[in-house]
């Protein structure tokens, strides 16, 4: 059997300038009475993708997916799936099935009859609907509970019916509002991959509204980052983490430094910064940039290195003093104090065994990191 | 033996208390589900054995009009000797005047029918006032509960002038020329149906409130999505899931207008054969004490069908609910 990696390595129809858009959102505004939801948005979605809306609460992800279910129409604007509009089509005659954040499992169902539910209603025949139902519990390792009501279920239990009901249909695409809200830690982590593979299996659309980075980096191929109902950046997990659009999405995600400063000259390909107090930095890659604008140097922790000595190559090199150590296990956290007053994070993978770290709290440290480390934001 | 006393001595410890505080604490928790006890028993219990007693009793023209009246001033053997006259000839008797059993009948038809067009009026009074805006809900629920606050004698008594031939209702009509001739409905069944339903809709409207409101707006949603239109997402969803409202409501209008005797009485003249009044002249015209109370108890066997159902649907809908 050919692995699941194997189909998801190539896949990347966004690259493909003659890959068929599935779903797209054209322009789409969404306003209830003086508030608007979303703001002039327009997405353009992949067959078989797994694209994750990204965003805090408020930020209008919910209601694009709603309007994508049917239970919002948009005030001006198109959604088209597979190339037709989705305009005044009701909920109920969609091909799109969704998973809701509190499961919305029928209480006076079972397990079994929950799962049934959409299958009788499109007709399906009865020993078709059995067939298909079997299916489904196994295919969520529930086999054992299709006679027990949702409240004799765990939440793992409950999310894992939720989900089987949403796609008992195969629709062409399945919306997940939040998940794995509900579940704890542990669980949210064993189902996000359990829900990679099995968006593989069935070769659907999935398109998955959350609120937790994490989630949205391990599964999606694409995550759309949301603010006040616009889309800050489409992008892969490691395209939004390494080379984010603007400081909102770079500092949305993940944790960064960001140093304000200006372009005081412009190479062929990069740029020498002047930040506040002093603080140089050369860049190899400045975008965009031109000379004397105003722009954010951003760097992740773990491109940081903590040294007790000013490291002789450094082309980038800054002095301070050690503010904070959190020893992670799998690393160490420290915030340095740099002499003009801004506390830089930096993390160390702690690759040996060697607990004796030279560096202790008050001592005098210096931070480098290499030209290519960073990113410039203008935005 | 070596073991319960250790396991006495184990439940002093954890209890972490001297015994008379514990003992105290024994007997507050009694007297607690002891009170309902005693309520019921004054109120309930003691009330029933005496009517009952009374339809074992045959009538006499006495004060109290009855006879054996039960007194230990003779002595235990005259007790004895009483409590051998009561008999049950009074059942025997209602089985065999055909007015009992066609007031129980009528009484129960009757009931039962207005419980639907209760339903069928409260129902969507109750799903609007769940589906409206939040801050709407208390004014819709003080409207339902508004009536409350004027004597149902005068209500019913003031139905009397809108239903009557030259009343409120047929002058409207014939002004507006909808009829020719005035409608007859006072002293009609059609009246008592309008009197109970009018009367007992808020015990019908709150519990299905309650049902509804309670619900979780995106099971529809999800029943949508699954490929339900609304009105077949209503009958699969929302209607069973207020189940047990609507049982609740049905057998809070049911039980009290089995036994309803102001409504008949007064909206359906002379024409209605309803338990209710029957039992009133039993007691008030005939002065038929022993017969009266059998009629009563009998009405409340007939009774305690319903209230046994409800009890039990309660409980079920309390395990599901959880």
């Amino acid at each position: 059997m050919k692995s699941l990696g194997s189909i998801r390595k190539d896949f990347a129809p966004w690259n493909d300038s003659n890959a068929k858009p599935y779903i797209q959102f054209e322009q789409v505004t969404k306003k209830f009475g003086d508030f608007t939801a979303v703001n002039n948005l327009s997405l353009t979605i992949f067959e078989r993708e797994f694209f994750a809306l990204l965003g805090a609460s408020g930020c209008g992800k919910s209601t694009l997916l709603r309007m994508l279910a049917g239970f919002e129409e948009p005030t001006s604007g198109r959604i088209l799936l597979d190339g037709q509009n989705l305009a005044g089509i009701p909920p109920y005659r969609r091909p799109v099935n969704m998973m809701f954040q509190s499961y919305a499992l029928f209480p006076h169902m079972t397990v079994e009859k929950n799962i049934a539910f959409g299958l009788k209603q499109e007709g399906m025949p009865a020993p078709e609907i059995e067939k298909r139902v079997a299916e489904m519990l196994k295919l969520v390792k529930l086999e054992a509970f299709a006679k027990r009501k949702p409240h004799q279920l765990s939440g793992g239990q409950r999310q894992r019916v939720a989900l089987a009901r949403s796609v008992a249909k195969r629709p062409k695409v399945l919306l997940l509002d939040e998940p794995l809200g509900a579940l704890d830690k542990k669980l949210r982590e064993e189902t996000q991959f359990e829900l990679m593979d099995l968006q593989q299996q069935l070769g659907l659309t999935f398109v998955v509204v959350t609120h937790d980075q994490e989630e949205a980096m391990t599964m999606a191929d694409r995550i759309a980052i949301m603010d006040k109902g616009e889309v800050m950046q489409v992008a892969t997990p490691a395209e939004v983490y390494e080379a984010p659009a603007s400081r909102f999405v770079a500092s949305f995600v993940g944790n960064v430094n960001i140093f304000e400063g200006k372009v005081i000259e412009r190479t062929a390909q990069g740029a020498q910064l002047a930040g506040a107090n002093g603080v140089q930095i050369l860049v190899e890659n400045a975008g965009d940039a031109v000379a004397g604008a105003e722009v954010a140097f951003a760097i992740r922790p773990e491109k940081i290195r903590v040294s007790s000595k000013r490291p002789a190559d450094a082309a980038n090199a800054m002095e301070g003093l050690v503010y904070d150590i959190a020893y992670l296990g799998d690393m160490t956290v420290y915030h340095v104090k740099l002499d003009n007053g801004q506390i830089v994070r930096a993390s160390a993978m702690n690759a040996t065994r060697t607990t004796d770290d030279p560096l202790t709290w008050d001592d005098r440290a210096w931070i480098s990191f290499r030209p290519d480390a960073g990113v410039v934001l203008t935005r | 033996m070596a073991n319960s006393t250790l396991t006495d001595v184990a439940a002093h410890a954890s209890a972490g208390k001297s015994l008379p505080a514990r003992l105290m604490v024994g007997i507050t928790r009694r007297l607690v589900i002891i009170v309902p006890y005693v309520w019921l028993l004054f109120f309930f219990l003691v009330p029933f054995i005496i009517v009952f007693k009374i339809s074992l009793s045959v009538t006499a023209i006495a004060m109290p009009p009855y006879a054996p009246v039960l007194s230990l001033k003779d002595g235990i053997s005259a007790l004895l000797s009483d409590l051998g006259q009561l008999s049950f000839d009074n059942y025997v008797w209602l089985t065999q005047d055909a007015l009992y059993i066609n007031s129980y009948i009528t009484s129960v038809v009757v009931a039962a029918i207005s419980t639907v067009l209760t339903l069928l009026v409260g129902y969507p009074i109750a799903y609007g006032m769940a589906r409206a805006p939040a801050s709407l809900r208390p004014t819709l629920l003080m409207m339902v509960i508004l009536p409350f606050w004027t004597s149902f004698l005068i209500r019913v008594y003031a139905w009397i002038g809108i239903l009557k031939p030259e009343g409120l209702l047929n002058q409207f009509l014939l002004a507006t020329g909808i009829i020719d001739s005035p409608l007859i409905i006072t002293n009609t069944y059609t009246a008592v149906f309008i009197g109970i339903v009018y009367s007992y809709l808020p015990f019908m409207v709150l519990p299905l409130y309650a049902a509804l409101e309670k619900m979780d707006h995106s099971l529809i949603e999800a029943a949508q999505d699954l490929g339900c239109p609304p009105i077949t997402a209503f009958w699969k969803v929302t209607f069973p899931l207020s189940l047990p409202g609507v049982v609740a409501g049905c057998l809070l209008v049911f039980i009290p207008a089995v036994g309803e005797f102001v409504i008949p009485d007064l909206l359906g003249g002379s024409q209605t054969l309803m338990i209710g009044r029957t039992l009133w002249n039993e007691f008030f015209a005939n002065r038929d004490w022993p017969v009266a109370s059998a009629v009563a108890v009998i009405l409340l066997l007939i009774l305690i069908v319903p209230i046994v159902i409800f009890q039990n649907a309660q409980a079920r809908a309390q395990e599901a609910g959880r």
